[in-house]
Order: C-alpha cells, then structure tokens, then sequence
C-alpha cells in the first residue's frame, strides 16, 4: 500500500470516523472535520500534476487478486488527474457550501457525510484505477452512494421515486459495463486499461470486439444521463443540493465521460464508437437543452442542462476518435475535439457547480425554487446575482468567459465533421453542426432564464414563504470561488493547457500533444458567425418564449420517455405478477402435471436423439404360468383402483397389488422381501384402512374418479416412457453383474449364509444404518404431529 | 357396554408368545437362513399389535411398561456402536469381526457382530411401529 492507495480509499475510513464525530462533538457541526480531507486531498493530487504534465504517468500496484489478475492498480495520467482534482476541488467547496446549507439541529449529518465520503471515495477509485475489476468495483460504490444521497430525506416519497429510478438506470448500465469488461477479458486475458490500449489493434478483429463496445458504452451512457437514459437525472434533483452540485453536475455523472474518455484508445479504432458517442453525444445535447426551456424548477432546468452538456462533451468525445485515422498529418487538427471536450468538462464542472450553489441559495432563502413564484431578486441578493450571471452567461457561450472559449472550439470540432471523409461522415455529418447550433440556441435560451426570471422582473412578496435576504458569507464562499474560476479560465486559458489539458488529451488520444493554445480571437471563422447566430436567435426567441411556449404541450405526457419509463416497470411488475400467477396455480395436480410433462418430454426427446431404443430379446428367460397369472390379477386389480367407485375398494384393490408383489417375490426366490412386502403391506392397508374411516363426512360420498384426458394421456405417456426405457436398458447390458463376488465371499468373508441380510448388515450395512434412521424419523415425526396437534387443540 | 373377548383374549395369550418365539427364531436365523432384523422387528411388535387388539393400550403398556421411543434410540446407538467400535481396531466403519466358539450347551457357535448390528435394526423396527401404532391409537 502506497500513499497514493492510501489516499484513494482514505474517505472509506474517514466514513468510519464521521458517526463518532457526531456523536461526541455535538456543538461543531460535522462538516467542519470533513472539509480537512478532501482539502489534503487537493492538495496531494495537485503536486502531481509536475510529473503529468512532463507526460509522464505514476503507476501503483498492490496485489488484491492476482491469481483472477484482478489486482488494486493505481494510475495517474493526465486524465485521472484532472478528474481526481475535480472531486477533490469541488469536494471541498460543496462540504463547505454544505456546512450552511444543512442545519446542524435539524438534519442527520452523520448520514449525509458518510454517504457523500463514500461516494469521493468510490469517485477516486473510478478515476484511478486502471484495474477494470476494481472500477467497475467503485463504480457501483458511486451507484450505491448516490442512491442514498438521493434518499437523503426519505421520508418525501419524491426522493425515493427518484433515488430508485437512478438506482435502477445506473446499475443497469453497471452491469451491461460489467459484462463488456469481462468480453475484454476474454480477448485480451487482461483487465488492465494500459494493457488493453496496448493491444487496440488486435482487439478490433475479434468477433466480440462490437458487444464489447456496446455494452461498455451502455454503462457510460446510463451514468452520464445520456439519452435515453437521461430520465434519472432531472428526478435525482430531490437530493440536498450540495448534493446536486457535486454528484448530479461536477463528478458523478461525469464518470461516464471518464469511461467513454479512458477507453478510447481502445476502442476509438472503430466507426462504431466514433458514431454512437458522437451520435447520441449529439441528440442528448439536442433533447436536453430543448427540454431545459419549459421547465419552471430551476433545479430541473439545470438537471436538463447538465444532461445537454453532457452531451456536448460526449460528442466532442467522439468526434475525436477520428483524429486517430488521421495521425499521419503533420499538423494534427481534428485533435481540437478532444481538446475542446477537456476544456469543457472543467469549464461546466466550475459553472455549473456554482449555478447549482445559486439555486441552492435562492431555495434556503426564498422557500422555493419555482421560477413563476420568484423575481427581482437582484435588489435583495447582489452577490447571488453577480455569480449566476457569471454562470449562466458561460453556460450560455458568451464571452468572456470560459464557456465561450470551450463552445468555439465545440463550434470548430463539429464544423471539422464535414471535411472528414471516412465513416460515412460525409453525408450523414451534417447533422453535427446543425443540431450542435441548433441546441446551443437552447442552451442560450435557458441560460437566459436562470437568470433574469428569478433575478429581474417584479418581486412577488405574496407568493414567498420568506422575506428573500442575502445568503451568509460561509454560503457564498464555494460559489464565488467557483465564479472566479469561471472567470480566470476565461481570461488565462493557457493556464490549463500545459498543465491539465495537454495531459488529459493525450491520455485520450494517445497522440502527443503540445503547444496547445486557446485563443478567443480566431479571426472570422465559420465558429464565430455560429456563435453570433446564437446570440441573434437566442435573444429573438428568449424574448418572444411565451409565444411559443405552447409546442411543449403538443407532444402528449403518453409518449414521453418519462413515463415510458414508469409504464414500462408497472408492466412490468404486472406482466411477472400475471405470468407467476398462470403457472404458479397452488394446485398441486398442476405442478405434478409438469413433472410429469417434462420427464416425459426429457426422457423421449433423449431416447430420439441418442437414438437409444433397442429391443434385444435373446437374453430373456421364459415365462411361466404362475407368472401370467399373478401378473394378470396384478393388472386387474390396478384397473379396480382406477376405476372403482368406492375408496374401500380401491384400498382393498391395493392391497391385493401388494400381496400380489409379494407373491412374485415368492416366485422370483425372494425370500427375505416376500416376507417383508407381506408384513408391511399389511400395516400399510391397515393405515389406509384408518385414514378413510377418519375421512371428514363432506368428502366422504363416494363418486367414481372424474376423467381428465389431459391426466390420461400424461398418466399413459409416463407409462410408456418408463416402459421404453426399460426395454432399452435391459436390451442393452454393458457389463455384467457384481453379484459374483457376493456369491463368492458371502461365507468365506462374512461368515453367513443369507446373502441378502449379509449384504444388508454386513458389505453394505452403511444404507441399512440410514434406513433405519429414516423409519426412527418418521416415528418421531408421526408421534409429534400427533401430539403437537393436540396441544394446539387445547390451548386454542 | 363392552363384550367379554374371553375366548379372544385366551388365544392371544398363547398365539402372542408363539408368534413372539417365531420372531426371535426368524432374527437368530437371518444371517444363515431367511429372516434377519428387520422381519424379526416386524413380527415381534405384530405380537404386540394382537395384544393390543385383545387388551387395551392401557393394559398393554401396563404389562410392558416400555417406551418405544426409546428403543430406537437405543436401536440406534447400537447400530452406531457397532460400527464405531470397529475404528478401535483401526479397521473401516462397520467392519464386522466373527469367529467360532465352543459355547456350553449350545457347541460349536458363531459369533458374529453383525448380530449386534441387526439387534439395533430389530429395535428401532419394534420401537417405531409401537410408536405408531400407540400415537395413532391413542389420538382422538
């Protein structure tokens, strides 16, 4: 174990500790002790970025597993270093923003910080492993950990709608994520990402290369909300919102990023990736700014945004997949793409943190976060303002902040989409830019609206809980911070492309990038009239939205995917219901008739397809009269049982059958069983006998057994089967039989002469113990039935 | 009103004590002719059950104040002990050991521990159709 191990999997123990905390210390609210480790954290991962950004990467490894090649592999590069410092970051200022959010009085703090140590914990394994066991591991750990966050307050049934929602979506993906990790496995005999990378060019012939890819990408798609399993993401706005901003925007649903991002080298050889990335990067970016508009909670419109945004840099993901097919330019410009999609990535990590920290704020100090109740909130919250601005116009894409530089180069990605000529983009790769401007439109328009519907306009006093004031100064902090970044990435670009970009960009592509520069100026190029156009068409239609508010209400509630989602499992549980219900009958006649079906069935479609029947007849001995006879009274007596009207006939019947077995024991030189199948036929009959005098008088007419073709013709397909199966075995003896030896040792051995009790005492007294702990059983059993019965009787 | 079984009762007095005869006969006998521990059982509480047809379970149990629950254990434990006691001569469970004596009055006998064995088999047989029989008769 290393220090860097130790780091990873410090939040699991701090978890341990935070419960304690809370208890003994009860005056300091428990946030303070938590915000120390994400801080050492911080600043741990921050002094690697030296070795990352001289291209170097740290590899670790602590043996867990090592005969399954499962082993606790720690790596940082570029990529894991920047996310690590991302959870890190931003998870100490969302602890901080947390501490005067939650009330120390009123809520379970211990709950709420074990849950969110968990989750960084298991957010820093994702980020650093290179093992895919142990990713997949504390991928699921975010799973759980977010499920809970959720829950937080689970006595609103909200939030458990929503917690179980994410749970099932996300795990969903997990487990397909899972299945593809173990098809690489398969292929490769490794589950380390470095490994795979280094094998990407043998990978993609093999024939489980596309399930592979598939299933991975279903398990990055689901985490990271993209469509159409975006669903979960607006409903996990039930959560605290330090919650939403750290999990539900900064991190969480960004390990689908890292996923689709950390497995591109070894995937980013096919077409198939390069379109469903960018493809569904693309139509989430779409749907999600689109959706974003109509809604009225402010939470629910960053939860579309987050989705859109997503989306933006999972196409940006995708499109820079193609720069590999390319790596014999010399200048390498398709690398833009995933430069842009890291840049953005920090970028929507610093606004929109700080949106959801606004949102958090006008919720504490307002009583709701409905934007038809709120207004002109500038006059009261000046601060507040000035960071939602901040946020919102870098969301939007307006300059000078960061988010204008990472939309340029979003612009500059998709624009490069048309000059690609393989993978069919050129025809198809159209619709990239188009639906990239088309939902940057959007995006402007609900940027738009976080801002001025809340903040400007006419204070409604009447419609407020609260008499709205500014947030405390600790409240403040996480989000200015936040804002200033937004603000310094916009002016200082450069500062992150040596530093975090570069690195990250060459974890992506495995290309060497250097000498990277973000410009805000790019001359007049096509990204720059995209963007004008924006502006233009933004402003236009955010001023004229409630004349067009309208189309949203065209699409029927019927066909959404939300309750797509919500009739589909009804339906499904209704549909498992109706199918348990149609076999599971509680008859037993029904589950014997499948029994037999199927030991019919088995057993003849075996005899066909081995073809196993042979009828040989040479070894059969003769039949002799007293064995017709006995065997007729055998069949006329079992014919009686069938068909007699009276159950005393039917006993009596029986017992004639037993006496009968007994009498062909006589006849076949059985001595020992003749004598024995003749005393407990006895005792038998005599039970029966006394079970039907006992009978209660409602059943106890008589009536002659009903026909059932169905128990007929099962009732003569076992019949035969069992008779077919005879025939063929015995015509078929393979060896002969051990009695031999019997015969031999039976006195010279075991000094007897009855070999059937020798057998059963002596050579094989083993199964005569264990009969005779049955029968001791069933005595012990009918004595307590017995008697406990009639204690019960009593008492009651 | 109950009828006097006396010739009944005299005849099971007699028959009871020869089928019980023919038992041990038929359990003796088992491991060189037909018969053995568990026919034997059956016999002997076939005995058993004609007493308590002739008498009732009161009476029987007053006769033969046994608890057939016990006998299978003790059936048991023996069958067990035989085959356990056979690990002290470093030998296999259940390995039997048999040899021939000059016995007085009887002469040249084998001896044989899978008698022993059998006797645990012919007591659990008695003890649980006794018990049985009584729990069901007893029942209302």
């Amino acid at each position: 174990m290393t220090l860097l191990h130790w780091a990873i999997i410090s939040p699991f123990l701090a978890a341990i500790l935070v419960p304690f905390l809370y208890k003994k210390l009860r005056s300091i609210h428990t946030g303070w002790f938590v915000l120390i480790l994400p801080a050492v954290l911080f600043l741990y991962f921050f002094q690697f970025i030296r070795t990352t950004s001289d291209g170097n990467a740290i590899q670790k490894t602590v043996e867990w597993m090592p005969s399954f090649g499962i082993n606790f592999t720690a790596y940082v590069d570029g990529l894991s270093l920047l996310f690590a410092l991302l959870i890190t970051g931003i998870g100490a200022l969302v602890v901080l923003y947390s501490i005067y959010y939650l009330s120390k009085e009123k809520e379970q703090l211990h709950n709420f910080y074990v849950y969110l140590l968990l989750f960084m914990g298991a957010m820093l394994g994702v980020v650093l492993s290179d093992n895919l066991i142990v990713l997949y591991m504390f991928w699921e750990f975010t799973s759980i950990s977010s499920f809970l966050l959720i829950g937080y307050w689970y006595h609103r049934e909200r939030s458990r709608y929503g917690a179980q929602k994410s749970m099932l979506i996300t795990v969903f993906g997990g487990l397909s994520m899972l299945g593809g990790f173990l098809l690489l496995y398969l292929m490769s005999g490794t589950f380390s990402i470095r490994e795979l990378a280094g094998m990407a060019d043998v990978l993609i012939t093999e024939p489980l290369f596309l399930g592979a890819l598939i299933l991975v990408l279903l398990g990055a798609f689901t985490k990271s909300a993209q469509f159409p399993f975006h669903i979960w993401l607006p409903d996990a706005m039930e959560a605290p919102t330090p919650v939403s901003a750290y999990l539900h925007s900064a991190t969480m649903v960004k390990a689908g990023i890292y996923l689709v991002a950390r497995m591109s080298p070894v995937f980013a050889e096919s077409g198939v990736w390069l379109w469903l990335v960018a493809g569904f990067g693309i139509m989430t970016l779409f749907w999600g700014s689109f959706n974003a508009v109509k809604h009225t909670d402010l939470k629910g419109i960053l939860a579309y945004s987050t989705v859109s945004q997503l989306g933006l840099i999972m196409s940006l993901l995708g499109i820079g997949a193609a720069a590999l097919h390319y790596d014999y330019l010399d200048e390498n410009i398709y690398g833009v793409a995933t430069m842009a999609a890291v840049f953005h990535l920090i970028n929507h990590a610093t606004f929109k943190g700080s949106l959801f920290m606004v949102v958090g704020i006008i919720d504490h100090e307002t009583g709701t976060r409905d934007i038809r109740k709120l207004g002109g909130l500038m006059n009261f919250m000046p601060i507040t303002f000035t960071i939602a601005v901040i946020g919102a116009f870098s969301m939007a894409g307006l300059p000078p902040f960061n988010g204008f530089l990472s939309k340029e180069m979003f612009f500059t990605g998709m624009v490069q989409v048309l000059e690609m000529d393989i993978f069919n983009l050129e025809t198809w790769g159209i619709l990239f830019p188009v639906l990239a401007w088309v939902g940057s439109v959007f995006t402007f328009i609900y940027s738009m609206i976080v801002v001025f519907k809340p903040f400007t306009g006419k204070h409604q006093p009447e419609k407020l809980d609260k008499t709205p004031h500014e947030a405390p100064l600790g409240m403040l902090i996480s989000p200015v911070i936040l804002a200033s970044l937004v603000i310094v990435f916009g002016f200082f670009p450069n500062i992150l492309t040596g530093t975090m970009i570069e690195p990250a960009v060459s974890a992506i592509t495995t290309l060497t990038v250097d000498d990277s520069h973000i410009y805000f100026w790019h001359g007049f190029t096509p990204e720059l009239f995209m963007t004008l156009g924006v502006i233009l068409f933004g402003v236009l239609l955010y001023t004229l939205l409630p004349k067009w508010k309208g189309i949203y209400n065209t699409i029927p509630e019927k066909f959404t995917l939300n309750s797509f989602y919500d009739s589909g499992l009804a339906k499904g549980e209704r549909g498992a219901f109706k199918l348990t219900r149609s076999y599971m009958t509680g008859f037993i006649r029904s589950y014997l008739v499948y029994i037999f079906t199927f030991l019919i069935g088995i057993l003849i479609v075996t005899l066909v397809v081995k073809d196993a029947f042979v009828i040989d007849t040479s070894d059969l001995a003769s039949i002799g009269l007293y064995e017709v006879i006995i065997a007729l009274i055998m069949v006329v007596s079992s014919i009686t049982i069938l068909f007699a009207k009276s159950r005393l006939t039917s006993i009596i019947a029986l017992g004639a059958v037993g006496y009968s077995v007994s009498l062909f024991f006589v006849l076949f030189r059985a001595p020992d069983l003749a004598l024995t199948q003749l005393v407990i036929e006895t005792v038998s009959v005599a039970l029966f006998l006394l079970c039907f005098y006992h009978l209660p008088p409602l059943s106890r007419h008589e009536e002659r057994m009903s026909f059932k073709l169905g128990n007929a013709l099962i009732a003569i397909g076992v019949g035969a089967t069992v008779t077919l199966i005879a025939i063929a075995s015995y015509s078929t003896k393979l060896f002969g039989s051990i009695s031999e030896f019997y015969i031999e040792n039976v006195y010279e051995e075991a000094g007897g002469k009855n070999m059937v009790n020798v057998i059963l005492v002596d050579f094989r007294g083993f199964d005569t113990l264990f009969e005779i702990c049955v029968l001791g059983i069933a005595a012990l059993g009918i004595f307590s039935m017995i008697k406990l019965r009639m204690t019960r009787r009593k008492e009651g | 009103m109950r009828t006097n079984d006396v010739i009944l009762q005299t005849v099971t007095t007699i028959v009871s004590f020869m089928i019980i005869l023919f038992s041990v006969q038929l359990f003796f006998a088992g491991h060189y002719h037909p018969g053995g521990g568990f026919i034997g059982g059956l016999m002997t509480s076939g005995a058993l059950v004609l007493l308590l047809l002739a008498f009732d379970i009161k009476t029987v149990s007053k006769i033969l104040p046994v608890d057939y629950k016990l006998l299978i254990a003790i059936g048991l434990l023996l069958a067990v002990g035989t085959g356990a006691g056979a690990l002290l001569f470093d030998v296999p469970f259940l390995t039997h050991a048999y040899n021939y004596f000059n016995l007085p009055l009887l002469g040249k006998t084998s001896l044989h521990t899978a008698v022993i064995f059998d006797t645990g088999v012919y007591l659990v047989v008695i003890g649980v159709t006794m018990t049985i029989i009584q729990t069901i008769g007893v029942s209302e």
